[in-house]
């Protein structure tokens, strides 16, 4: 079983979690359409440590979790104030 | 007797070698094609024979064939949902049909029958519309209730009490399986024959760009000046684009497959239920093949997981019991790169020498004759050939997604 290590909650097996994609920088409401569909759509995937959004399902609980992606090593994880 | 003496004991033995032995690198190809998997090579294949450019270099980081190709699960089907896709992978199948005597190797390819399951009423729904647009687009493909599913299909559970009845299913008598391996291979040693170089253990490490154009690319062999360019990486997509600073709407997951030890031969039709996320299949060889939804997150390893195994087998056993005391034989996963509308990417990019095949989250190895001929074709004549223009990487950005629910792993 592979465990998360949820700010809120403690360690819960993986599988009560779900993974919110990359973490990105959400565009001006009066952006062109290109930069809303390049938020919409592109994606850095990155082979390497990403920072991501992860929710606890029970809880609805919202996170970021610095994952290795080549490991799948979950490095880091905090609560959505400590986002730089 | 005495010739056979004499040959066992002569030095000169007769070359049996699949492919030329490896020639060093050029300084410059007319086209590079970035990796050689099946898809790249049926380009380079297809580069020589239909347009008779032969200055083509097929450049691998592993061994030909190794990578996705050697990790798909081998169906080919052409029942999809979107007219764009249903017509793509109609080609594809045509190209299958004869690509043994084309080839002139066994592909193994074999006519089985193709159904995909609907537990509940939205999912009869959806292959409803699945076999109106096929049948529009020339392609057999039948919903069938449960008493005919009994006669195409009768070792599954078609009982009421299961927990997830069988209420009908989409019937593509012309779903197939063939030998992934065979058909990298054949590729692989036709364009060869015609003057294309294959260099294995040759990794790109970055690409030389001046004014959005590709002057030359950078490998683990030393530098190669080149035309134009096609990147056939699956898997790796994202980091190769980026490499050329192009950025692709793509998730790399991980999708897990299995074989079970051999059985006798029982099992004739592919069986896929989308809502249970399995799918199965007997290959010649007697073991079942068995694969299901994509892992829940992304990822660039081909680790199993026993969890993913666990859940895939509960929903196995509703559809055959029976199955309760087979042994796994051998576990793996494929990199599968999903784009947000579950079609593939294929065609230009913003860089003016760089032609893009990718996207190929659970449909890359049904699309192999097709998509090389077409990228051929796109790449020789430089404008998208019209059957993959509607796959184009821009599509995004002015919102014309393709929407092909049809593919497997989108639960419906």
């Amino acid at each position: 079983m592979k465990l998360m290590p949820c700010p809120l909650n403690g360690s819960r097996n993986i599988q009560e979690f779900v993974c919110g994609g990359e973490v990105q920088k959400l565009p001006a409401d009066n952006a062109p359409n290109r930069e809303w569909a390049d938020y919409t759509f592109q994606r850095e995937n990155a082979a390497g440590v990403v920072r991501e959004w992860w929710m606890h399902v029970p809880s609805s609980y919202w996170f970021i979790a610095e994952r290795d992606t080549r490991t799948d090593e979950i490095l880091k994880t905090y609560g959505v104030e400590d986002l730089t | 007797m005495l010739q056979l003496l004499k040959y066992g004991l002569g030095l000169a033995r007769a070359d049996r070698r699949h492919l030329p032995s490896e020639t060093p690198l050029k300084k410059s190809y007319d086209v590079v094609i970035v990796g050689g998997g099946g898809h790249g090579l049926a380009a380079a294949y297809h580069l020589a024979k239909d347009h008779g450019i032969r200055d083509v270099a097929v450049i691998e980081k592993g061994y030909l064939g190794g990578g996705n190709t050697a990790r798909n699960t081998a169906i080919v089907r052409a029942n999809y949902l979107t007219p764009e896709g249903v017509k793509f992978y109609d080609a594809s199948m045509k190209l299958f049909e004869g690509l043994s005597s084309e080839l002139g190797i066994n592909v193994m390819y074999s006519k089985r029958g193709h159904l995909t399951l609907a537990h509940t009423d939205a999912s009869v729904r959806t292959m409803r519309w699945r076999a109106e647009v096929n049948k529009h687009m020339g392609v057999s493909s039948e919903v069938i209730g449960a008493e005919e599913i009994a006669r195409v299909a009768p070792q599954m559970d078609l009982s009421r009490s299961a927990r997830w009845p069988v209420l009908g299913a989409l019937y593509h008598p012309i779903g197939s399986t063939a030998r992934h391996d065979a058909v990298a291979w054949g590729y692989a040693r036709e364009a060869s024959a015609r003057g294309v170089e294959l260099h294995q253990q040759t990794e790109v490490t970055g690409f030389d760009m001046a004014d959005g154009h590709i002057k030359a690319i950078e490998t683990s062999r030393g530098r190669i000046e080149c035309g134009r360019v096609l990147m056939a990486v699956a898997g790796a997509s994202s980091l190769v684009a980026k490499m050329a600073e192009v950025s692709l709407p793509i998730r790399t997951v991980p999708l897990q497959a299995c074989v079970s030890q051999p059985l006798k031969p029982f099992l004739d039709p592919i069986i896929v239920s989308g809502s249970l996320h399995t799918y199965i299949w007997q290959s010649q060889r007697g073991e079942l093949v068995m694969g299901g939804a994509s892992d829940p997150y992304s990822l660039y390893s081909t680790r199993s997981t026993l969890e993913w195994k666990e859940g895939l087998m509960a929903h196995m056993l509703e559809l055959f019991p029976y199955l309760s005391d087979v042994r796994l034989m051998r576990q793996w996963a494929g990199m599968t790169d999903m784009t947000p509308d579950f079609a593939p990417i294929m065609g230009k990019t913003p860089v003016d020498n760089l032609y893009i095949d990718a996207g190929w989250g659970t449909w890359g190895f049904k699309a192999t004759p097709a998509c090389g001929k077409f990228m051929a074709d796109t790449l020789a004549y430089d404008r998208p050939h019209s059957t993959i223009a509607p796959f184009r990487l821009d599509r995004f950005e002015t919102f014309n997604q393709l929407g092909e629910a049809g593919a497997a792993s989108v639960g419906h």
